[in-house]
């Protein structure tokens, strides 16, 4: 069966097509740490309340995620801004240890929340194309998962075109490798820091409108989302851009093929396998920079 | 244009500017020499809104802008080359020239980077490179033009002769002369005292963050005191 080409390709494909939600999240948490030098604890939970949102959203209102991506990708672009400015940052005192520690407060405080609220009972919402399969020659795979795909590329090509196209790309790029330097520019750091927060934030939203479908949503979905995000953006090399979208899928497609030779339930061994061997071999990631 | 009146500025505790004035009228080249650790670079820092004053005044163009937003006085046209350059590294020549223009004459880019790469034609062949590949000179001429991007009417160049060799350094500052000549107002924070003075109009001379001397550069280039001054002798 491992010798059939065939079914290789639908193991990998398949393997992208949840690759594509963790390139999301790790893309989120790769641009805070390059920009603010810190891991965002609360980057899982902020996956949860999104989930939760779109959740509420399509029992309450109706609203199909796909549709309430509209809404959610900037209202969570205007929290994660609003929480880094006038929360994160003021609470921090400037020092990186602080934000590091706040971050993970606000996670604490987002999921106990989410306890209380909503308790801890698993919720799944059914639309009707979470059954449509899309045959693409090697395999059918179901229609979200390719809407999450293409949705993962699409991102990737509009982070590209607006870090090296726009005033604000160049900025934050900037800010990301000499703060003195951007202020001296006028770029103002705290706005960049709230903005690149914000983005994160809105990518993190739009995986979990993608995800939604075909998942589940409880107050503690984030933990296993974020542990992989971790580990793309070590692969990938901490900070990249590229390295946390090709991280990403990557490790979706270790994750299928490992699950394949292990047995489903232990798919993510492969991951923090090759976790291990990066961190052994090359700890500046894939696509990292040493930094003097 | 410029009024500096009993500034005072440090780091916590550690107190740098002790009480100086000093005044920059339009079209000048102003000096402000002194030896390592008296305050020069404090005092850009300081101006540039980069740090908070704790005492006294700064008048631009009228008004107040001690203790004001480093964004906003770049808006405004006051505008710092820095001590190390400061380029980005990360992000190409030509990049670093846009973001020059990020917060002021965003609309004259296209024009003023024209302008820039006649008065730095090496950062012309250098566009698409990385900025942290070019060589300190190229780096030093990178730093200038992307001050010069953003139209300064008083550009602070904070030692803009430090790590280039005496070749770079002489072409450095007739460029300095040039971009005077085209109406921008300048403040030479140097060690290279001969030089400074050289292409200067006035010089202040700072020790231990008080001016010890001021004066029209040709009157202070033969004053004995500023060998004093300059050495502690």
């Amino acid at each position: 069966m491992l010798a059939d080409p065939v079914f290789l390709l639908a193991v990998a494909f398949n393997g992208l097509t949840v690759g594509a939600i963790y390139a999301l999240v790790a893309l989120g948490l790769a641009l805070i740490y390059g920009v603010l030098h810190i891991i965002n604890f609360a980057h899982g939970s902020l996956l949860m309340l999104a989930l939760y949102a779109a959740f509420f959203l399509f029992t309450l209102g109706g609203v199909d995620p796909y549709v309430a991506v509209l809404a959610l990708a900037p209202g969570f672009f205007v929290f994660g801004y609003l929480l880094q400015r006038f929360v994160i940052a003021p609470i921090s005192f400037g020092r990186d240890t602080n934000v590091l520690l706040v971050t993970l407060g606000l996670s604490i405080i987002f999921d106990n929340l989410a306890l209380y609220l909503w308790t801890s009972t698993t919720r799944t919402i059914n639309v009707p194309y979470a059954q449509t399969y899309v045959d693409i020659g090697v395999t059918a795979v179901a229609l979200p998962r390719l809407v999450a795909l293409g949705a993962a590329l699409l991102v990737g090509v509009a982070f590209w075109l607006l870090m090296t196209r726009t005033d604000l790309g160049k900025a934050i790029r900037a800010v990301a490798r000499e703060r003195q330097g951007a202020r001296i520019v006028g770029i103002s750091v705290e706005h960049i820091f709230a903005v690149s927060f914000g983005l994160g934030t809105a990518v993190v939203a739009l995986a979990a409108c993608l995800l939604l479908p075909t998942f589940y949503v409880t107050p503690t979905v984030g933990y296993a989302f974020v542990l992989i995000a971790f580990t793309t953006v070590v692969l990938g090399g901490m900070g990249s851009f590229i390295g946390a979208l090709l991280g990403g899928l990557l490790l979706g497609v270790v994750e299928a093929f490992s699950g394949v030779l292990l047995g489903e339930s232990l798919g993510q061994i492969g991951i923090f396998l090759i976790f291990i061997l990066v961190l052994l071999f090359r700890p500046t990631g894939f696509f990292g920079q040493r930094v003097a | 244009m410029l009024a500096v009146d009993g500034l005072h500025a440090g780091y916590g505790a550690l107190r740098i500017l002790r009480g100086l004035d000093m005044r920059i009228e339009r079209g000048e080249i102003v000096a402000v020499l002194g030896a390592n650790g008296v305050g020069k670079t404090t005092l850009n820092n300081t101006l540039c809104g980069l740090i908070r004053p704790t005492g006294g005044a700064i008048t631009w163009l009228g008004e107040p802008i001690a203790g004001a937003r480093p964004e906003r006085i770049v808006a405004s046209g006051l505008i710092q080359v820095p001590e190390g350059r400061r380029i980005f590294p990360n992000l190409t020549v030509r990049e670093n020239l846009e973001l020059g223009s990020y917060r002021r004459a965003r609309r004259n880019r296209d024009r003023n980077l024209e302008r820039v790469l006649i008065w730095f034609p090496r950062l012309g062949e250098r566009l698409r490179q990385q900025a942290g590949t070019l060589s300190g000179g190229e780096q030093q001429m990178l730093a200038t033009g992307r001050g010069l991007m953003g139209e300064p009417q008083l550009l602070i160049l904070d030692e803009p002769s430090l790590g280039l060799s005496p070749r770079m350094v002489d072409e450095m500052f007739g460029l300095i002369r040039r971009i005077n000549a085209e109406g921008v107002t300048i403040v030479l924070v140097e060690q290279n005292v001969v030089q400074s003075l050289g292409i200067a109009h006035r010089a202040y001379v700072l020790e231990n963050g008080v001016f010890a001397l001021s004066g029209p550069a040709a009157q202070l280039v033969a004053d004995p005191r500023l060998k004093q001054a300059y050495l502690g002798l």
